[in-house]
């Protein structure tokens, strides 16, 4: 038998000092606070004076109010919705036997890692050109516009709403079921007066996530809405137009009643009750029957596939005409437009890659803070809220109030503003990511290893990091994937630097506003393709490493 | 009236695990059963098997005669009392006692009065309205008694009920749950893994090892006439002797220990001379006294170990062929030995049992895991 390696480093000996420890803690609070939460917040705060150039214009007033209140209608329905489909997915995967389960269970995924404009441009050749679906029902089934919107939003919000309704499912326990049965209930009595009541914070977690989602995304929403606008698309048009008062009151607005919002799930999510004490048990016995179940399943399949997976990964047919017209030469050899595109594509991955490791080496020391309370229950019952404020906050004004705070500070250059900007929207996702992790691993384990000896240091890279390391795994690649994906805050705070995303949409944009443009469908349905093929590792990666441990 | 019965149930778990292996069991109505085993032996996975929660690979279940392999566990007509309880977090005890009338309809205010009556047979009437999380495991499970009581069925399964309690709380509720039982005239199935929890309160007993039903029978009779050598350790406690039949005399025997020492026992019905065998006796059937003295089966031996138990004194004794051997007395049944002190110990023929020396050898069919 031979022992493991230990080797003690000097990281292991300064950890039991409480000053290094403690001193890593307020580092990490100081980032969160000065990097992380207070540009945000406080940009837009700076530019309040501003806001008199849309009080004084009863039209532009008008347009923001319609935008905005278009925002939350859409985000509130979409979150309703993806719920409605979501839940009968994650039901299907998780309680189903087939072997094709797993198939299933890996395509949900899909939406959430193809980067959203693409998704974009994927439904808009699916529901709005002669290529889709409207072949058969006329050019133009769904035109570009509100509808468009709301199809695209259930889409990407979709995986959310099912990977995190797996993961409760997977983790909840069937004693209960069992026992609501052996007293007489039939199947859907007890998913409805014992399964679904258990499991009401996940249930909330995925409507949040959902609505955070539908709220916040900006790049893939202009690619289908037309001349219809959201909060997030006014907030672009007014930054286009050179118009800083509407981007600040409408930013402002959203940034308000989102915290709002959340602030009112938070406090009454838990008196929220699922409807239970009156049981109808012939009709609900009728409802529990194997017809009705199959009839369920039948539909939830047909939804995942016609409304979920067909249009998402529509866009891969043009990237098929791409291979055969010869676009893909000019793309190999980096010709015209294609040299841009490699460039923002290098960008994009270069800032992912950057924020990944930020996030990573910051953000474990906080998740460590809440999940262990190294410093109190109050600070850590705090941090815990502000964490999620970067998640709820639109990342169009997200990303307006970055640019807003960092212009003061003249010699921040716009490279480091690009990161700081995903840095905020991906780090809270991380953060809760581990956090969770770690609340879930026995703190007798760390009891254990610091009595036999363990320094605090040792204990966290011998103990906790080999037990928590797919959900690092995990929130690393969602980290990734995410900040190249982003485009609504990309486009708020950069003049200069373009990312993948953010040049698709411009690609997109010339194509449909100009028959002058040299840009080609095949040029578009590739280079979403590229991302597309790039993500699709990014989730085998996920997928092989990680599987079903990961928590999102 | 409520009878189970189990013809060749099998139950596989893919193509490695075969939980339940060919079981056929009849309990009968207003029967106290039990169903006990090492961990992993299949017990718990028969239960769930009667209850519905599982279905059987082959086999037939039959409850009052009806075959109920297709019937949902939800109209068979069963309470179950799960090993954690499955209080539902989200009701208090009374929505949890009551969950059951509720579900199948039953007028609002017989439901009501019932849940009242069955938390009074729990003396849990005053807290009502607490949430799992504010009872204390006795209490969690008198609630999950309650509940399964209060659903009115004539059957109760109970899956390890009592594993989490210590052990104060564990005696005293057993016989409530027996007193309740038998006061309500149902046929209850209680999971153990405590031989003296199942011999305390049950009507018959099967023992259960590797999926298959070793031996069914009274706690009296699993103790005084074990049929298997498995069962003489697991019921109770036994000394194994090896040895050799050298001699068969009408129903006893003479067997040859190590180091030539011959002891006279009761005779196994199948043994013949020659065959090789191993002796159960109980460590209280030994009569144990110091120095050298006269008595059946006298053998000669040395105290290695003397344990103080409480109500039992332990002696652990080194015989001269150096077989060892256990024996208990009770503690205020006289004066106490020592330690090295030089004993003579002895047991009577019919308080020995006589078991084929197994083909796998002892070790392995004494193994519990």
């Amino acid at each position: 038998m031979k022992l493991p390696k230990f080797k003690a480093t000097i990281f292991d000996k300064l950890s039991s000092h409480r000053t290094i420890s403690y001193s890593i803690y307020i580092c990490a609070i100081l980032f969160f606070l000065v990097l992380i939460l207070i540009p945000p917040i406080f940009g837009i705060g700076l530019k309040w004076n501003l806001v008199g150039e849309i009080t004084g214009n009863a039209e532009l007033m008008s347009r923001a109010i319609n935008a905005i209140w278009a925002s939350f209608a859409i985000a509130i329905f979409v979150s309703i919705i993806d719920l409605v489909a979501g839940i009968p997915t994650a039901w299907f995967i998780t309680r189903g036997r087939s072997r094709w389960l797993n198939v299933i269970d890996t395509l949900a995924d899909i939406p959430f890692v193809v980067p959203t404009v693409t998704l974009g441009y994927s439904l808009l050749l699916f529901y709005s050109t002669s290529q889709g679906i409207s072949s058969l029902f006329g050019n133009n089934l769904v035109s570009p516009g509100w509808l468009l919107v709301i199809l695209l939003h259930f889409v990407f919000s979709f995986p959310v709403v099912v990977r995190v309704m797996v993961g409760a499912l997977l983790d909840y326990q069937h004693t209960f079921e069992e026992a609501a049965r052996t007293l007489g209930a039939s199947p859907f009595t007890v998913d409805r007066t014992v399964t679904f009541p258990i499991l009401r914070p996940s249930l909330i977690g995925a409507f949040v996530l959902a609505f955070a989602r539908s709220i916040s995304e900006t790049g893939a929403t202009m690619m289908v809405a037309g001349a219809f606008e959201n909060g997030a698309i006014f907030a672009k048009n007014m930054k286009i137009e050179g118009q800083q008062g509407p981007l600040v009151f409408v930013s402002l607005i959203l940034i308000l009643v989102s915290c709002a919002i959340f602030g009112l799930i938070f406090v009454f999510g838990s008196k929220f009750r699922v409807p239970m004490r009156r049981i109808w048990p012939s009709f609900e016995r009728k409802l529990s029957s194997k017809g009705v179940a199959a009839t369920r399943d039948t539909l939830t399949l047909l939804v995942f596939f016609l409304l979920v997976i067909i249009p998402s990964l529509f866009v891969a047919f043009p990237t098929i005409n791409a291979i055969i017209d010869g676009t893909i030469n000019n793309a190999v050899s980096s010709s015209g437009i294609w040299q841009e595109y490699w460039a923002s594509l290098g960008l994009s991955y270069f800032v992912a890659a950057l924020v990944t490791l930020l996030s990573i080496l910051a953000g474990l020391p906080m998740a460590i803070l809440i999940a262990r309370k190294r410093m109190g229950r109050s600070v850590s019952a705090v941090l815990d809220i502000l964490v999620n404020i970067p998640i709820i906050v639109p990342s169009t004004a997200l990303g307006a109030s970055l640019s807003i705070f960092w212009t003061n500070f003249a010699f921040v250059p716009e490279i480091m503003l690009l990161v700081l900007a995903h840095l905020s929207i991906t780090y809270s996702y991380f953060v809760r990511s581990m956090a969770a992790a770690i609340e879930r691993t026995d703190i007798e384990l760390e009891n254990a290893a610091r009595i036999h000896g363990a320094k605090p240091f040792t204990v966290f890279r011998t103990i906790i990091l080999p037990l928590t390391k797919y959900s690092l795994l995990a929130g690393a690649i969602m980290v990734l994937t995410r900040s190249v994906s982003e485009t609504g805050a990309t486009i708020a705070v950069v003049s200069q630097l373009k990312t993948a995303p953010v040049l698709l949409v411009d690609w997109v944009s010339e194509y449909q506003s100009s028959t002058l443009t040299i840009i080609t469908q095949s040029d578009i349905g590739l280079g979403c393709g590229i991302l597309i093929i790039l993500s699709f590792i990014v989730l085998l990666f996920l997928k092989l490493g990680v599987g079903r441990k990961a928590v999102y | 009236m409520p009878k189970i019965q189990l013809k060749g149930v099998t139950k596989r778990f893919g193509k490695k695990i075969l939980a339940v292996d060919n079981v056929s069991l009849e309990i009968h109505d207003k029967e106290y059963f039990s169903l006990i085993g090492p961990s992993g032996c299949g017990k718990t996975t028969l239960l769930r098997t009667i209850a519905g929660l599982i279905q059987p690979t082959k086999g037939e279940i039959y409850i009052d005669d009806v075959l109920v392999n297709d019937v949902p566990p939800e109209d068979r007509g069963i309470g179950f009392v799960f090993q954690t309880y499955a209080l539902f977090p989200h009701m208090n005890v009374f929505d949890n006692v009551t969950y059951g009338p509720r579900v199948k309809a039953w007028e609002e205010k017989r439901a009501a009065s019932l849940g009242r009556e069955t938390l009074e047979m729990v003396k849990l009437e005053k807290r009502f309205d607490a949430y799992p999380n504010e009872l204390s495991g006795g209490m969690m499970q008198r609630v999950a008694v309650a509940r399964a009581l209060a659903a009115g069925s004539k059957i109760l399964l109970l899956d390890e009920p009592l594993g989490a309690l210590d052990a104060k709380i564990r005696n005293e509720l057993r016989y409530e749950i027996r007193r309740l039982v038998e006061d309500l005239e149902l046929t209850a199935i209680h999971v153990t893994h405590d031989q003296a929890e199942a011999m305390a309160i049950s009507d018959r007993i099967a023992v259960m090892k590797n999926g298959r039903i070793l031996q069914v029978g009274t706690p009296y009779e699993l103790y005084m006439n074990p049929q298997q050598i498995f069962v003489a350790n697991f019921i109770g406690e036994s000394n194994f002797l090896e040895g050799r039949v050298i001699e068969v005399v009408n129903e006893t025997a003479i067997v040859r220990l190590r180091d030539d020492l011959k002891i006279k026992v009761k005779k196994l019905e199948a043994s013949q001379k020659n065959d090789r065998v191993v002796l159960a006796v109980r460590p209280e059937a030994f009569e144990i006294a110091e120095g050298r003295k006269k008595m059946v089966n006298a053998l000669k031996g040395v105290i290695e170990k003397v344990r103080f138990e409480g109500t039992d004194i332990r002696y652990e004794i080194r015989l001269v062929n150096e077989d060892s051997i256990t024996i208990v007395k009770p503690s205020l049944g006289g004066e106490w030995l020592k330690e090295a002190d030089k004993v003579t110990v002895g047991f009577s023929p019919e308080k020995s049992h006589m078991f084929l020396y197994p083909l796998k050898g002892l070790i392995a069919e004494l193994e519990v895991e």
